[in-house]
């Protein structure tokens, strides 16, 4: 039988996000129902990059299905630093545990490693590539707060360029009907072509793209906001003068809808004011909450973990 | 008149624009060799004027069809026992394996060096390939 693995999001079908979304909402709904379903199952996290959301919550997860996790927080102390190829050091982590989830600063590391893996294998996020599991938490979330998929206009605000998040949920909800998008962002950080031509254009999806968030924001369903990540840029000046382009407050959202969903995958810096927490509309920390439900549904789901086992 | 004897064996590249047999020679890295190659440059032609030509006494394993990129109108002939015994133009290929390198700075193959390079045709018409890995999208339109 052919191991399955999540790259992208879109390596999922929309039947398939949906029966995900349904089961980390019974999860959510009677988690001490879930609590032994992975006993005996190990899940490597294998992280080259610092994170703390990502991991914590594939750990938390897991822990949470009665598995148990073991792998590394940062790449300096893998054996990636004394030159092991990630091919080498997954196909070998893949003999150890049952499950494995990755995160690499480089763009295709997730491809590679799910060439070798001989285990189910889960992308944490490659570069600026693709976040498929950020993706799955966001459509949690959408569903969720405006319970549909369909005909939303999304705003997408901060760095357009190097935000795989937002890649990966543009490609995910371009999969639904009547959405449009605005991608507000300087310049410098616009959403990639290879989006624009072959999503977008390809599917006759409206899209436009703007600079001005304040001009925007009355149009919009759903605003996601993104930071400017400095791991990101090779030159810091670059990162400083871009950082705080977009600043998200009360006074900008004075013209939004009354039912807008704010969105941002965290950490963030400084593109959401602290006065907008309090805001109804405000759902980045329930975002960070669904993030944990989602994992523990995708994790059974690749392990092939019937519901009615637990 | 310069005259270049026929091969026994090997490749002849031909009906290469004038100015363009250098960088064949160069992107197959002829310089390297250890065999008889010519580059033949600014031959009189009667379809083309002028053109440049490369002979290879010896087999090259690689898919020339990536010379497409040059001209679809260049010719190879494969000879063996000083005869043509296959001629084609190139065609498109659809997809390219470790011949280019991708320039993209964050690609794992900027890293991982032994990860063989592989590009995907996305665009027949603009000759836009995409990166395997990273998914950067790079027109050929040079060698």
């Amino acid at each position: 039988m052919k191991v399955r693995h999540l790259i992208d999001s879109c390596d999922l079908t929309v039947k398939e996000v949906e029966e995900l979304i349904k089961l980390a909402n019974k999860i959510m709904d009677n988690p001490n129902k879930y609590n032994t379903c992975c006993k005996n199952k190990i899940l490597a996290t294998l992280f080259f990059e610092p994170s703390t959301r990502t991991r914590l919550s594939f750990e938390a997860a897991m822990h949470r299905l009665g598995g148990s996790v073991l792998g590394f927080a940062d790449g300096a102390s893998s054996s990636g630093a004394k030159g092991e190829s990630v091919s080498d050091t997954v196909k070998t982590v893949s003999c150890y545990t049952d499950i494995i989830a990755m995160r690499h600063p480089k763009e295709g590391s997730a491809f590679v490693a799910a060439e070798v893996s001989n285990v189910p294998f889960i992308n944490g996020g490659d570069g600026g590539h693709y976040h498929p599991t950020q993706t799955l938490t966001d459509l949690l979330t959408i569903y969720n707060v405006k319970n549909k998929f369909e005909d939303f206009v999304i705003g997408f605000c901060g760095d357009l360029k190097f935000g795989r998040t937002v890649h990966s949920l543009v490609k995910a909800m371009a999969r639904y009907k009547n959405i449009s998008f605005i991608f507000i962002s300087p310049v410098e950080l616009v959403i990639p072509d290879y989006l624009k031509k072959d999503v977008l254009e390809k599917n006759n999806i409206k899209y436009y793209e703007s600079t001005n968030l304040e001009k925007e924001i009355s149009k919009l369903d759903i605003l996601y906001m993104t930071r400017v990540q400095k791991e990101r840029f090779f030159n810091e000046s670059d990162y400083i003068r871009l950082k705080d382009t977009y600043i998200l407050n009360q006074e900008k959202l004075k013209n939004a809808k009354e039912d807008l969903c704010i969105m941002h995958p965290l950490p963030r810096v400084n593109e959401i004011s602290r006065e907008v927490d309090s805001d109804s509309r405000a759902a980045y920390f329930k975002q960070a909450k669904y993030g944990v439900y989602i994992r523990m549904a995708l994790i059974m789901k690749l392990l092939e973990i019937e519901e009615k086992v637990c | 008149m310069l005259r270049v004897t026929s091969i026994a064996k090997g490749i002849v590249i031909d009906h290469i624009p004038a100015g363009e047999g250098i960088k064949i020679f160069n992107f197959l890295e002829l310089d390297k060799v250890n065999y008889r190659v010519a580059l033949l440059i600014n031959v009189p032609s009667k379809k083309m004027k002028c053109k440049d030509i490369v002979k290879i006494e010896n087999e090259i394993n690689m898919n020339l069809d990536i010379l497409s990129v040059l001209n679809e109108n260049i010719t190879i002939n494969i000879i063996e026992n000083e005869k043509i015994i296959k001629k084609y133009s190139p065609k498109i290929p659809q997809e390219i394996e470790g011949v280019i390198k991708c320039k993209n700075p964050r690609c794992i193959t900027s890293v991982e060096t032994k990860l063989k390079n592989k590009y995907i045709l996305i665009n027949e018409e603009t000759k836009e390939y995409r990166c395997q890995y990273c998914e950067e999208v790079i027109k050929l339109t040079s060698l």
